[in-house]
């Protein structure tokens, strides 16, 4: 084979040497694929997701980490397959460096493989599957939000506190679902009446609604994100239920997007969360009063963990000082996340995975007469997950 | 206690049964008549519950939205039917369930321009928000109850529409042989246009019925449209006495599967495995009622031709 002609020789030369040199260089931007679900009845939870993650890129003047940020968005549908063809396509078209957005388990099970193997960080402003926490753990993979389970034993343990005896348990039949009813028996002692998975897509409880009934239970326990809990709340007053058992849940299911949807029958009602909109820390005043006036209404938690998400890239992107290339010194940023959590102490623990405090919230009518969340005090101090131990994290 | 677990979720698989009625009525009435097969009947129902779920929010009154829902959801059903549909008659099932699932696909777009993607909020009205003490220390919401008026109401006036006036006998008579009814000079045009203005008003009214109890969202019509075909499989293609009783079948198999098959499963293996395998089988009992009564009744229960 003849050689090439020199010019070509040397322009090919140029263009690796250019290569090699820009791997040691400051990429010229961030790219970010916030794929979250923006349809269908989970749908409020996503656009908080990308609003309040939006809102932090445009805290930091359209920057994270100084460089220029540009975000992917898309809607997951809450399928797995579509989330999957769809990071497929940000990861390997778009060449994104970091994904993040996805709200449902089921969907970021099907998503992490194809992500993790490419070597994209994924960011988790919601999804934290107890797969991912134990043996499937990841070194690509981040929770800045919870394990599933968390909230759940932290409800478990309120339920307890307040002297549940006989609980009927509800939740979706989905990784996620699962995950919540072993938190919440996890730390609650007393009768287990009933335990029943519902299919994602139902909306109608009314089968369910009338086995509580039966089953002579005094507390009632639901994990029904998004548009499934406004529906179980509503009927759950209509049936009259709420006379006799006390409603219990996770901060999912009493967010601010529930209380907008059903008002009044909420009060009162006790849940548990990592987050809270009137937690006493700088960074959360600035997060809750800017999320107000951008988009005029109160930020649920979700938002919470997409703001908390985008400000845990931008300091790990800082932290490399924007070489995006360095994977194992961005791994080390992003594990030392050194940012300010809007949820006040926040650390990962070795499974990536958070080690934070959770709270005790109460639905109440505040001093403006909204009615919304109050904390009331902490369950839980530097709480971690139950999976670590099953984590082989590779160094 | 188990007295009242029957009790309730026999009411609660009544009402479920009538609403599936309500769309399962105007499908079979299409499909059996006109031999068309109509995938957009889902789209009517959707279209419908956002017509009302707007109207009810516009004017601040749940029944001014449901009358204005339903009216305008049965005009669109006769413009649908005039421009589109009608074209569709002559030609073989295959056009029709393309023609009509593009109509689908275009009503699912078309609702996501409008309205955008989230559900729109729809409740039901003030009055019927809370419980109705049936028996004492037995109460049943209000709303449900309604329903189930609502749902027997139309069933009745369905009824004697069909079996007691001369446009239900030209009905019956374009059910059961559509040549000979023409031969004998039925305006089938005008009845077409008219059955389809019906059955697009029947779709609103589950619409609105449904709506506070599931979601008005984009998608809404597709899933509860496979449910009203297993309906009218199961009753007989075209008959409004077989649509009634397969409604009523699939609702009542359906919610007491629900609550019994993981009853069941728990008895026979441990929680775990029951809570996975008990929702799963529970959700394809109707299936099975199908397939059951395709085996011994190929045509349905009330075949009318």
């Amino acid at each position: 084979m003849s050689k090439p002609p020199a010019p070509l020789r040397l322009a090919v030369v140029a263009t690796a040497a250019l290569c090699l040199a820009a791997t040691a260089q400051a990429a010229d931007k961030v790219k970010i694929g916030l794929l979250s679900t923006l349809s269908g009845p989970g749908a409020g939870l996503g656009v908080d997701i990308r609003d309040a993650f939006q809102l932090a890129v445009k805290q930091n003047g359209g920057k994270l980490g100084g460089l220029p940020a540009e975000l992917i968005v898309a809607d997951d549908q809450q399928s797995p397959d579509a989330a999957k063809q769809t990071a497929d396509r940000m990861v390997k078209r778009d060449k994104v460096d970091f994904m993040t957005g996805i709200v449902f388990s089921n969907v970021m099970l099907a998503v992490g493989q194809p992500v993790f193997q490419s070597k994209t960080f994924y960011i988790s402003a919601n999804a934290g599957p107890s797969q991912l926490a134990g043996a499937q753990c990841n070194p690509y993979f981040f929770s800045a939000s919870y394990q599933n389970d968390n909230q759940h034993e932290a409800a478990g343990q309120t339920a307890q506190d307040k002297g549940a005896r006989k609980v009927a348990l509800l939740a979706p039949n989905y990784p996620a679902g699962k995950d919540a009813l072993a938190g919440f028996k996890r730390y609650f002692k007393g009768e287990v009446a009933l335990e029943m998975y519902t299919p994602l897509s139902q909306l109608d409880y009314g089968a369910e609604l009338s086995k509580m009934r039966a089953s002579g239970a005094d507390a009632v326990y639901i994990f029904l994100p998004g548009g499934l809990g406004v529906n179980f709340i509503k009927q759950f007053v209509g049936t009259g239920l709420s006379k006799d058992m006390t409603l219990y849940g996770p901060g999912f299911s009493a967010d601010e997007d529930v209380i907008r949807a059903v008002g009044e029958p909420m009060l009162g009602m006790f849940n548990t969360s990592q987050w809270a909109h009137d937690l006493d820390n700088a960074a959360n005043k600035r997060f809750v009063a800017d999320f107000q006036k951008e988009y005029g209404r109160l930020p649920t938690l979700y938002a919470s963990q997409g703001y908390d998400a985008a400000r845990l890239i931008d300091a790990a992107v800082r932290d490399v000082k924007g070489n995006l290339a360095d994977k194992q010194g961005l791994r080390r940023a992003l594990k030392a996340a050194k940012f300010d959590s809007v949820r006040g102490p926040f650390r990962f623990g070795p499974n990536q995975f958070p080690i934070q405090d959770y709270y005790l919230r109460v639905i109440t009518k505040d001093s403006q007469g909204r009615i919304t969340n109050r904390t009331v005090a902490p369950i839980f101090k530097n709480h971690g997950d139950a999976y670590a131990s099953e984590c082989k994290m590779p160094a | 206690m188990t007295g009242i677990l029957v009790l309730e979720q026999a009411l609660n698989g009544l009402q479920f049964g009538l609403m599936l009625f309500l769309l399962a009525a105007g499908l079979t009435l299409v499909f059996g008549i006109m031999d068309m097969i109509n995938l957009a009947h889902g789209s009517l129902y959707m279209v419908g519950a956002y017509l009302i779920a707007t109207c009810a929010a516009a004017s601040g009154s749940f029944w001014i939205g449901l009358a204005a829902g339903i009216a305008a959801t049965a005009v669109i059903g006769v413009l649908l039917e005039v421009t589109v549909l009608r074209r569709l008659y002559q030609r073989d099932h295959l056009s029709q369930v393309l023609g009509t699932f593009a109509i689908l696909l275009m009503a699912n777009e078309a609702v996501r321009m409008v309205w955008g993607s989230q559900p729109v909020p729809l409740n039901p009205p003030a009055s019927l928000a809370g419980p109705v003490e049936l028996l004492p220390g037995f109460s049943y919401p209000a709303y449900r109850l309604f329903i189930i008026g609502v749902g027997l109401a139309v069933a009745l006036l369905l009824y004697l529409l069909v079996t007691r006036t001369r446009v239900g006998m030209q009905v019956r008579a374009g059910a059961s042989n559509r040549e000979m009814a023409l031969a004998m000079g039925a305006n089938v045009r005008g009845l077409f246009t008219a059955l389809f203005a019906l059955g697009a008003a029947l779709c609103a009214v589950a619409g609105g019925m449904l709506g506070p109890l599931l979601a008005v969202q984009v998608g809404m019509g597709e899933s509860i449209l496979i449910l009203a075909f297993v309906v009218i499989v199961i009753g007989g293609i075209g008959s409004i006495r077989g649509a009634l009783l397969g409604a009523l079948l699939v609702g009542v198999v359906d919610t007491a599967g629900r609550t019994l098959v993981p009853m069941l499963f728990g008895r026979l293996m441990g929680p775990e495995a029951a809570s996975s395998a008990g929702p799963a089988v529970a959700s394809i009992l109707i299936y099975v009622l199908m397939a059951a009564v395709l085996f011994w009744k190929p045509k349905g229960l009330f075949p009318t031709h």
